[in-house]
């Protein structure tokens, strides 16, 4: 146990350092010199020189990378290169919980909805709910979140005018009005986990209603809802857990994608706008921190059904 | 909807099948012609004869075929060989012009779709023929994700074949690689290299490969593991055979077919990846059209409320499209992995 787990570790560590001197890489991989997206064009040899010395661009790539990694660690991810030059960490910091808010809310959305309906298509299995519930699942599946953002927004916001565009409010101006803005975007990263969450779910708590003591508890004369809360859901609930795993990626693809959409000001429009401008510093902080996040939620899960169910510890190695 | 269990066995007539979707198809030509323009009423009419038409087709395709006949799965099929006719032939078919502004100045602008003009699904800001912009922008769609599928099995495969086959170094090599591949959400990789890469359909497409390549590798190195313990490959070895010669002819016949299935499915993947990137403004750069830019054109002036077809028409694209190869995939999934038949 304690090897398999110090094996982890080392393996976790590789991956964060290939992942950063990929990220350090995209310097290199840009077309143009970065003295002259800093600059602006019409300088003279001299000012780019000096300008690329400054950047420390003039040292060898494996001492540029160490002080890269270096002023990384200690919380210093740059400055940008599009005026006003800003603070890449403090623009990320800034940024950060906007996106982590839409995503956690968008996975509660997702499995308030995914939950009943995973239990009444199992129960019913075959039924008109069951049919209809895989049908709908199945095509919202095949909706890309953009496609379905730009519909919710022409319906709900412009049309119906239930809801605000293009606006935020921080959840320090009050968790209503935070709510409020936020839930038509949630909606939107929420869509798809819920319909994924609702179809494995369901397969899973097919085969686990098959079991004995499901049928143990029905003969005891446990009401249905008891049965599936109660006894189906814990056994389903692992499967659920690697799911999230599974899904995280498409999910941060998802609320990036959906916070452009709204102009929600959080890591996707960070990221993107940074994109657009060729602003590279601002790129490579924001993915460095999204990978990280990432890679280290989806530890935690990996270490977290070894807790959950006591046979994966073992088997596992 | 294709995981539903067959319904109970019918006792309606024969003829009732044909005669519902003759119904079907007759509303739904009507609706598209006659009532053309009238909004609401129009298009509850195309709904109500698409469905008339479906069932009917169905239960006639049932009494033909027997009650495993899968309708969806032949509209589908037909959608996605439509598609790829289309895309392939685009330059010699009858289109309108896709790209180049100059030549549409005397057209006009966002005009709705109307089958009996001159742009079946009407035009864009700029005059451009919406119809031949679809078509375009299938070709680049299926060329950049079919073109990122085949580098994805072929680097992924070659690399998951050798961890599978010599273990040990190699495969703990591999394994950090594919990891640290999959440690950056798939979207912001490409948004990553979109930010440094010239926005060329090579380019994107080598980029695409990227979210290919961990998969693959994974999948070729467990049916690698699996066959490299079989009797033929023990026979071979035992032969004298190279190991070249084990893992090209011994090993990758019987590795190729899982890896193509999750091809298959891969390519819905892409097809979302590309639409989103080019949405983002980071993919195929307009003029040029993309299923992503275009949806990305209804964003400008609120050009999706007035207008609402200049989404519309490659959204719907974009969804069939998807639809179409997540129900194949489906399928051919549960019929060659029994496994998880009940996912």
């Amino acid at each position: 146990m304690a090897r398999d787990l110090v094996k982890r570790l080392i393996e976790l560590a590789l991956v964060l350092v290939i992942v950063s001197m990929g990220t350090f890489a995209l310097v290199d991989l840009m077309p143009s010199d970065p003295a002259v997206v800093v600059l602006g064009e019409g300088h003279t040899a001299a000012e780019y020189a000096a300008q690329r010395h400054s950047m420390g661009l003039d040292d060898a790539l494996p001492v540029r990378y160490g002080h890269w990694v270096g002023d990384a660690l200690t919380g210093d991810l740059g400055k940008s290169f599009i005026p006003p030059n800003s603070d890449v960490g403090g623009r990320v910091a800034a940024a950060l919980p906007v996106s982590a808010e839409l995503a956690v809310l968008a996975l509660l959305m997702a499995l308030v909805v995914a939950i009943p309906l995973a239990m009444w298509s199992a129960y019913r299995a075959g039924g008109v709910v069951d049919r209809a519930v895989g049908a709908v699942t199945f095509g919202v599946l095949s909706v890309p979140s953009f496609l379905a953002g730009m519909l919710f927004i022409a319906l709900f916001a412009q049309r119906l005018g239930w809801f605000p565009r293009l606006e935020w409010s921080r959840i320090g101006d009050g968790l209503g009005g935070n709510l409020y803005h936020a839930f038509l975007p949630a909606l939107t990263i929420a869509l798809m986990e819920a319909a994924t969450f609702t179809r494995v779910l369901r397969g899973d708590l097919i085969t686990t209603l098959q079991e004995d003591f499901i049928l143990s508890a029905k003969a005891k004369g446990m009401t249905p809802l008891h049965v599936l809360f109660h006894d189906a859901l814990r056994p389903s609930s692992l499967s659920l857990v690697t799911l999230m795993g599974i899904s995280l990626g498409r999910l941060i693809g998802s609320t990036v994608i959906v916070e452009y959409l709204f102009a929600l000001p959080g890591m996707g429009t960070l990221i993107i706008g940074a994109a657009d401008q060729g602003d590279v510093p601002m790129v490579q902080g924001a993915v460095l921190v999204i990978a990280l996040i990432y890679v280290l939620v989806n530890a935690v899960i990996d270490l977290s059904y070894g807790r959950l169910d006591p046979r994966i510890r073992r088997a596992h190695v | 909807m294709s995981d539903v269990p067959l319904a109970a066995p019918r006792t309606a007539p024969r003829w009732r099948g044909p005669a519902l979707a003759l119904a079907g198809l007759a509303v739904l030509g009507l609706s598209v012609t006659v009532l053309a323009g009238h909004g609401w009423t129009q298009a509850a009419l195309v709904v109500a004869g698409l469905a008339g038409a479906y069932t009917g087709l169905n239960a006639a395709g049932r009494a033909l075929f027997g009650d495993a006949f899968d309708l969806m799965f032949w509209l589908c099929a037909a959608w996605l060989a439509v598609l790829v006719v289309a895309a392939v032939a685009a330059p010699v078919l009858p289109l309108g012009e896709h790209q180049d502004i100059v030549k549409t100045l005397d057209t006009p602008g966002m005009a709705v779709p109307d089958l009996s003009t001159a742009h079946p699904l009407g035009t864009n800001n700029f005059g451009l023929d919406l119809l031949a912009r679809v078509v375009y922008g299938a070709r680049s769609s299926l060329v950049v994700s079919l073109g990122a599928v085949v580098i994805g099995m072929v680097v992924g495969g070659a690399a998951g074949i050798a961890a599978g086959y010599f273990r040990r170094g190699a495969d703990a090599t591999v394994g950090v690689l594919t990891n640290s591949l999959l440690a950056v959400p798939p979207l912001i990789l490409l948004i990553a290299l979109g930010t440094v890469l010239e926005p060329n359909l090579r380019n994107i497409a080598v980029a695409l490969s990227l979210l290919a390549i961990p998969g693959m590798v994974r999948m070729a190195r467990a049916s690698t593991m699996a066959f490299a313990r079989r009797e033929f490959v023990v026979a071979a070895e035992a032969m004298g055979a190279s190991r070249w010669r084990v893992m090209t002819r011994e090993l990758l016949p019987n590795v190729v077919l899982p890896l193509a299935s999750y091809g298959m499915v891969m390519v819905s993947v892409l097809i979302v990846a590309e639409a989103s990137l080019s949405f983002l403004g980071l993919g195929v750069q307009p003029p040029a059209p993309s299923w992503g830019n275009m949806i990305a054109e209804g964003q400008e002036n609120d050009a999706f409320t007035k207008y609402p077809h200049i989404v519309l028409v490659p959204g719907v694209t974009l969804f069939l499209t998807v639809f179409a190869f997540n129900l194949i995939g489906e399928k051919a999934r549960k019929r060659w992995d029994p496994r998880r038949a009940n996912l």
